[in-house]
């Protein structure tokens, strides 16, 4: 397994696309921190920057590497290797370049700028956020077997968890405006990993009050201890269910 | 050594193998022929596991494939076309495969390597490289570690006759070890001197095993290629 790692990392670390992806992060890390004279509200902006840019150059990057590693994957099969150690090699080799290059891009400058709770928070979602991604363009790699219908589908996906997802939980909460949903929305939050790592730094922030009552209801529930080990818990979740059903796949693909 | 039971498999609609059952012994050297989409590499596939049949079974040395994958290194395999990561040079595939199969120190078998003067392009990217040049890597490839199984699928398509005879020469002399050998080829006349027995394939179906002397006793011709002609010739007949 860690001989497939490594030719996996050398061959990614070669990619000019993931120098460039690093050096921007640096860039916006830098300028963002060094634009605001209390690094704290750098902080913040920095959030909805890496909310929405991690996920998509992960699971973009992902999902392209896999399809296009397709010859490397045919090889690797009729070679005396499980399929599954295959697989899992192909996503950890992944996983950790994209999370190498979150923790030298944005790591590096939040640690430098701001290495408070809430900063480690920070580079801890990114982190997953990084893996999460890569392990849902797995799944979707592994199913669909035409590259640009999956690559598509990859580009909705982030939709849905960036933008869509949002969309539909305000409309339920203003169509069931009449009904406490408030406990409701922290079992909801847990279905995108996305809102769920934005909840956990927000709190971290204080800036919960802006939230209104359900962030109340949120400092509750995620503020706690235990709340906080059950977000970390759900979130490796999403890394976990999606590369299980991808590697049960693989295992059974024809090639 | 390899035996197939009742195997098949579907592709959507088409039925890809349909109730092939075969067996394969050491020694033998057996050509799989048969016309365009019988079914020839998805049974190769089937062995080496690629494909994933939908009832049936295969064994290799007694033991089920369906769970193992240790036994894919007594197989050496060549591919009808060679894919490769484009971006790897020859020599990083070399040493990739050697390191995968963890034998760097064993006796590697770099006979091909050398005839085919694969040392002089070591540093080539596979994508620069010609649809022939692709099939003397994937031939080397194969060879290379010694393997007790070879599963060579149109194995001189490409290749100039230089470099074919060369393969032919090899494929001789590994036969003479007693090893396994399965071709699969469309030209019958390169096979005459290499196998030892047909299995002949048509829709996913197996028509027919045998040595190849039954099939020469049984046509009256002495040529491989005449003799499938008019088998092929009597089948339409009825």
């Amino acid at each position: 397994m860690k001989k497939i790692i490594k030719y996996v990392i050398i061959d990614i670390l070669r990619n000019k696309i993931m120098l460039a992806y690093t050096a921007f992060l640096l860039l916006i890390s830098f300028s963002i921190f060094n634009l605001e004279d209390n690094s704290a509200k750098g902080l913040l902006s920095l959030l909805s920057i890496i909310l929405i840019v991690v996920p998509l150059v992960s699971i973009l990057f992902a999902a392209i590497y896999v399809y296009n590693s397709a010859e490397f994957l045919e090889l690797l099969v009729s070679q005396p290797l499980k399929r599954k150690t295959i697989w899992l090699s192909i996503f950890c080799g992944v996983a950790s370049s994209l999370a190498l290059a979150f923790f030298v891009g944005s790591g590096i400058p939040i640690l430098l700028y701001e290495a408070t709770p809430t900063g480690f928070m920070m580079l801890g979602t990114g982190l997953l956020l990084s893996i999460i991604f890569v392990a849902i363009a797995m799944l979707a790699t592994v199913k669909i077997r035409d590259k640009a219908k999956g690559i598509g589908v990859t580009i909705l996906l982030w939709l849905y968890f960036s933008l869509l997802f949002d969309g539909l939980v305000m409309f339920l909460l203003f169509q069931f405006a009449d009904y406490p949903l408030e406990k409701a929305m922290v079992g909801v939050s847990t279905l995108n990993p996305i809102d769920l790592s934005r909840i956990l730094i927000l709190l971290k922030m204080d800036v919960s009050a802006l939230m209104g009552y359900t962030g109340a209801v949120f400092k509750d529930f995620f503020g706690t201890q235990t709340g906080l080990l059950v977000s970390f818990f759900v979130l490796a979740l999403w890394i976990a269910m999606p590369l299980w059903l991808s590697v049960r796949k693989f295992n059974r693909k024809d090639l | 050594m390899i035996i197939a039971s009742n195997v098949s498999k579907k592709f959507g609609k088409l039925k890809a193998l349909d109730n092939v059952s075969v067996a394969c012994n050491k020694g033998e050297c057996i050509a799989l022929i048969g016309p365009n989409g019988s079914g020839k590499t998805t049974l190769i596939k089937s062995i080496l596991g690629m494909v994933v049949c939908n009832s049936g079974f295969i064994t290799f040395n007694g033991k089920n494939i369906l769970h193992d994958w240790q036994y894919r290194s007594h197989i050496g395999y060549m591919p009808q076309i060679g894919r490769y990561p484009e971006n790897m040079t020859i020599g990083q595939i070399l040493d990739m495969m050697k390191d995968i199969r963890g034998k760097k120190n064993e006796a590697l078998d770099e006979d091909l390597i050398q005839q085919f003067k694969l040392n002089e392009l070591l540093s080539k990217r596979m994508r620069t490289l010609s649809g022939g040049t692709r099939q003397k890597v994937s031939a080397a490839l194969a060879f290379l570690f010694n393997p007790d199984v070879l599963i060579l699928d149109e194995p001189t398509a490409g290749l100039d006759p230089v470099a074919a005879e060369i393969l032919k020469e090899k494929i001789i002399a590994e036969k003479t070890k007693g090893k396994l050998v399965l071709i699969t080829s469309h030209i019958l006349s390169e096979l005459d001197d290499l196998i030892t027995q047909v299995i002949y394939m048509q829709e996913g179906q197996l028509c027919f095993h045998k040595t190849i002397e039954d099939i020469r006793a049984d046509t009256g011709q002495e040529k491989l290629a005449k003799a499938i002609a008019s088998i092929m010739l009597k089948e339409k007949a009825i």
